[in-house]
């Protein structure tokens, strides 16, 4: 009984102490006021005040804050924006290679299968950086293309939007791809003959068959490209310009440059509540994925 | 099926080649002469030297190690214990909460996790240092060791644990004896994902750490903010043959065993 | 009742090895164990038999200790073992799957119940060598359980579970990852091993024949209820329910109302226009009682022209015929619209069939042919 009890308080007390309970600092700490002070918010609790004198001096006006600078509504829309674009490109990219790898023959697959992980068990950081040296203005994609007379003036594209979707799709692939393939692995080939059979073209056959029944890997897929990438730190602000807004970069700045951390940890909560629902949708999508198999 | 069609080659060697050309373009020019990266200007190791020179470089490599070390096997005592609570724990109370605090770090955004660690370690007045790191990295990783061992352990035959209870073990000894050793390559490759992202994180590691401790994705990141060097080329290189050398001898390993296992079945069956 | 034969079940000084009072076992809303009380004794080889989901597997469990009953004892040799964790209990159990460790070797596995008793070292060789020789896995004793056949895995789970060597081997559906021929020859090896070491075997099966051919007595269960326990003859021969009868084996039931019509035998109402049939009984049936007239098909005979003498004769258009090779069963459609199957042995060429589809035939069997069943 008490092994029991140790083996399941064990991780248990764990994870409270550091997962539950920062998060409950952070929602109390995005309730106080800015102040300069170590630490620089306000008020700090005091057991001689009293939980409820406590709780009297919080408030919502970081929330209110951040409804009125527009630099909030924008980074919170251009995250959505840039996060959705970049599943959709993942998905274009990937739902090929995945169908590739499921149609390959059978003795190469493991090999594919390890240079699809290969780069997941690379450094992230390093390889959003293998982008920086490719796209900027003396970069390699640059002067290939000038050297073979393609265009004459550099390119812009690092520092800019478009470098930050080409680092979340080149980083973010193996996630959309594993799963992808495992439902179209698993897909029985007479299906498409029965398809086809039946009187379906080639091509109507996969519209028809092949896209539904994988659904839901591309769910899981974008799932996993879009969740990160909704809060995406690094490729911004390596990849992306002055003008990339992102609420991960935003949030960081907040934190380190400006020291506002009533504010930042606002920006953290309602991170948080736009996450909720694609979270829940995932959990859900995992779920039915697995009763389905049983 | 043994033929792909030409639509399944081209789809698969534009995806490859837009997984690797950039990695292959960071080895080459690793071993570029000259310090203006896009140049090239012979081949050259000096780059190499000049990084095992690098004092900063090689302090912040020997502290992402042993935070790594640290947090990879604390992690995956604490996710295998998790894990094995969440498949075989059976029930009691708070379950839903702890396997939502399983599940949530996983898809977490690492600023937040950052953010209220570094927000809980100043409140209760903890020195950053090393010690934080690694209270950090091992929270969100053993949720993931947690997930690799406890999709091992969902097809474990539970016959197994019934046949050692019933042969006189302990349900201790029936652990000790017979589950870990069968479930053990799942607890080792989640050992492996622990000590990955750990070495790899730069966003925790960064909220976490004080400035008696500063990790090599941070020392990166802070070199690579200004553009690309050199130096960092030639790290990346290290660092990017050592997981293929990893990646290439397990798979060989995994499908040498899986080989001889499946030439042995068959032989046993022939009798 | 001569004195050799083992039938401690019919005598009243013999204690049992397994007593069984008032057990039910609830999961949730679902009863698996239906208020079951059963004896097991020394030295038996007792076969557990029903559908998949009858409670059968959860006995087991229960006598294994991976199960604790809702209400009610389980006695093991005169003490309850409710609440004795697995690792107490003085029974082994043969698992289904086998549950062989696959990390050690067929050696190892044999040695690991006895290692845990702490045992001393070259006891545990004797005794693992003792168990390889008896299932004649001695030239594999170091191979892993991967490396030997479906056939010699199973000899292997039965030897580890024999080492310690329990009161009582609980083996969960033993053969059925076999097939149907390594079956056949494991059965009589079972029941070989069972003499040899004199342990009392409780098995589980859904498969009759095996639970008949294995078994000093079968008990029938159906919704977590023992339906009748006896010797598989008895059983065949007597059964006690239209369920036991319609489980083991093939059989024809005739609904129908009884008449007392002489010493323990009753005329048997089943239709109008057709004289009633006769059927003796042990059982008494009150007039107009409702009844089931149960007749395996080997027991009805086929022929072409109207038997003289017999108790019980009916006529019939050959319906169907199911050829087996050494039987054939007829499937005979009566005027009512019934079907009654008859068997015989093919003892001739097929070419010499005397019967084909559409003919009319008459079947006749005699009065202790049949039982008579009230449900």
């Amino acid at each position: 009984m008490m092994r029991r009890f140790l083996l399941i308080a064990t991780p248990y007390f764990w994870l409270l102490a550091l997962f539950l309970v920062p998060f409950a600092i952070v929602f109390k700490i995005s309730l106080s006021d800015a102040a300069i002070a170590r630490p620089p918010y306000m008020p700090q609790f005091d057991w001689a005040e009293g939980i409820r004198a406590f709780i009297s001096q919080l408030d919502f006006e970081n929330f209110v804050f951040l409804t009125e600078d527009d630099l909030y509504w924008k980074a919170y829309l251009s995250s959505l924006k840039i996060a959705l674009i970049s599943t959709v490109l993942t998905l274009l990219v990937g739902f090929p290679m995945a169908y590739g790898m499921a149609r390959a023959p059978t003795e190469w697959r493991p090999t594919l299968m390890m240079l699809i992980i290969l780069p997941f068990w690379t450094s992230f950081l390093i390889r959003v950086y293998a982008w920086m040296g490719i796209l900027s203005n003396e970069g390699y994609l640059n002067s290939v293309l000038m050297w073979l007379g393609v265009i004459n003036e550099p390119l812009v594209i690092l520092n800019t939007n478009i470098a930050v979707y080409i680092g979340i799709v080149y980083t973010y692939l193996p996630f959309m791809i594993l799963p992808i393939y495992s439902t179209l692995e698993r897909l029985d080939g007479s299906l498409n003959e029965a398809a086809e059979d039946l009187g379906c073209s080639r091509f109507s056959a996969f519209w028809l068959v092949t896209v539904p029944l994988s659904r839901p890997g591309i769910a899981a897929g974008s799932f996993l490209v879009f969740i990160p990438a909704l809060g995406e730190f690094v490729i911004p602000s390596l990849l992306g310009g002055s003008g990339t807004l992102m609420i991960g970069k935003v949030l960081w700045e907040e934190f380190f440059s400006n020291r506002d951390w009533p504010v930042a940890s606002a920006v953290a909560i309602i991170l948080l509540l736009i996450l909720v629902i694609p979270i829940v949708l995932f959990q859900r999508n995992q779920q039915k994925q697995q009763e389905a198999e049983q | 099926m043994n033929r792909m069609s030409r639509f399944n080659a081209v789809s698969l060697t534009l995806g490859f080649a837009f997984l690797y050309i950039p990695m292959i373009i960071l080895i080459i020019y690793s071993f570029n002469e000259s310090r203006l990266v896009t140049v090239w200007g012979g081949f050259s190791t000096k780059w190499y030297g000049e990084l095992f020179q690098n004092e900063a470089f090689l302090n912040a490599a020997w502290v992402t190690i042993k935070v790594a070390v640290m947090s990879s096997t604390i992690a995956t005592v604490l996710g295998t214990m998790a894990a094995y609570v969440l498949v075989r724990g059976g029930r009691f109370m708070g379950r839903t909460l702890f396997s939502g605090m399983i599940y949530a770090p996983l898809v977490m955004p690492e600023v937040i996790t950052g953010l209220s660690l570094l927000l809980l370690f100043i409140g209760i007045g903890l020195d950053r240092g090393v010690m934080t790191i690694v209270l950090a990295h091992t929270t969100f990783s053993m949720c993931y060791v947690s997930v690799v061992v406890s999709s091992r352990l969902v097809t474990f035959d539970k016959s197994l644990e019934e046949a050692a209870l019933d042969l006189g073990c302990s349900p201790a000894e029936s652990f000790r004896l017979v589950t870990l050793p069968i479930i053990a390559p799942a607890v080792i490759s989640g050992w492996l994902l622990a000590f990955t992202l750990s070495l790899d994180d730069l966003v925790i590691a960064s909220f976490t750490s004080g400035p008696s401790a500063t990790t090599l994705p941070i020392r990166i990141f802070s070199a690579v903010r200004l553009g690309v060097t050199p130096e960092i080329n030639a790290l990346s290189t290290i660092m990017i043959s050592i997981v293929t050398v990893g990646v290439i001898t397990a798979s060989l390993v995994t499908k040498r065993q899986m080989a001889r296992q499946k030439a042995e079945e068959r032989a046993a069956e022939r009798g | 009742m001569t004195v050799s034969e083992f039938e401690p079940w019919n005598d009243p000084e013999a204690k049992p090895l397994i007593h069984f009072q008032n057990v039910t076992k609830r999961f949730g809303d679902f009863t698996a164990i239906d208020d079951l009380t059963i004896d097991i004794y020394e030295k038996e080889f007792y076969a557990l038999l029903g559908p998949s989901g009858c409670g059968k597997t959860t006995l087991m469990r229960m006598l294994a200790g991976f199960e604790t009953p809702t209400e009610g004892t389980i006695q093991l040799a005169g003490q309850d073992i409710v609440g004795v964790p697995p690792n107490k209990r003085a029974t082994n159990m043969m698992f289904q799957s086998y549950a062989l460790f696959p990390h050690l070797s067929i050696w190892e596995n044999i040695a690991f119940g006895l290692r845990r008793e702490g045992m001393a070292k070259d006891k545990i060789n004797d005794r693992v060598e003792e168990m390889l020789r008896l299932t004649r896995m001695e030239k594999f004793a170091r191979r892993k359980p991967h490396q030997v056949s479906g056939g010699q895995r199973q000899r292997v789970a039965l030897a580890r579970s024999l080492a310690k060597a329990p009161k009582l081997l609980l083996l969960d559906e033993p053969l059925g990852a076999l097939d149907k021929k390594l079956r056949q020859d494991t059965q009589f090896e079972l029941m070989d091993i069972q003499e040899k070491t004199g342990t009392t075997f409780v098995i589980v099966t859904h498969d009759q024949e095996e639970a008949m051919t294995v078994a000093s007595r079968v008990a029938v269960m159906d919704h977590g209820q023992i339906k009748q326990v006896a010797t598989p003859a008895h059983i065949y021969e007597a059964p006690n329910s239209v369920y036991v009868a319609d489980f083991i084996g093939e059989v024809n039931i005739i609904d129908g109302t009884a008449s007392p019509n002489g010493e323990d035998t009753y005329a048997v109402k089943w239709c109008d226009n057709h004289a009633p049939l006769n059927a003796a009984s042990p059982l008494p049936f009150s007039e107009g009682q409702k009844c089931h007239l149960a007749i395996r098909p080997e027991k009805v005979s086929i022929s072409a022209d109207k038997p003289e003498g017999a108790a019980n004769m009916v006529q019939g258009k050959v319906h169907d015929i199911a050829y087996l090779g050494n039987i054939s069963t007829y499937y005979v459609e009566l005027p009512t619209g019934a079907i009654i199957k008859a068997q015989t042995a093919n003892t001739r060429r097929i070419a010499r069939r005397s019967f084909t589809w559409e003919d009319t035939v008459w079947l006749s069997w005699t009065a202790t042919a049949g039982v008579l069943l009230a449900e």
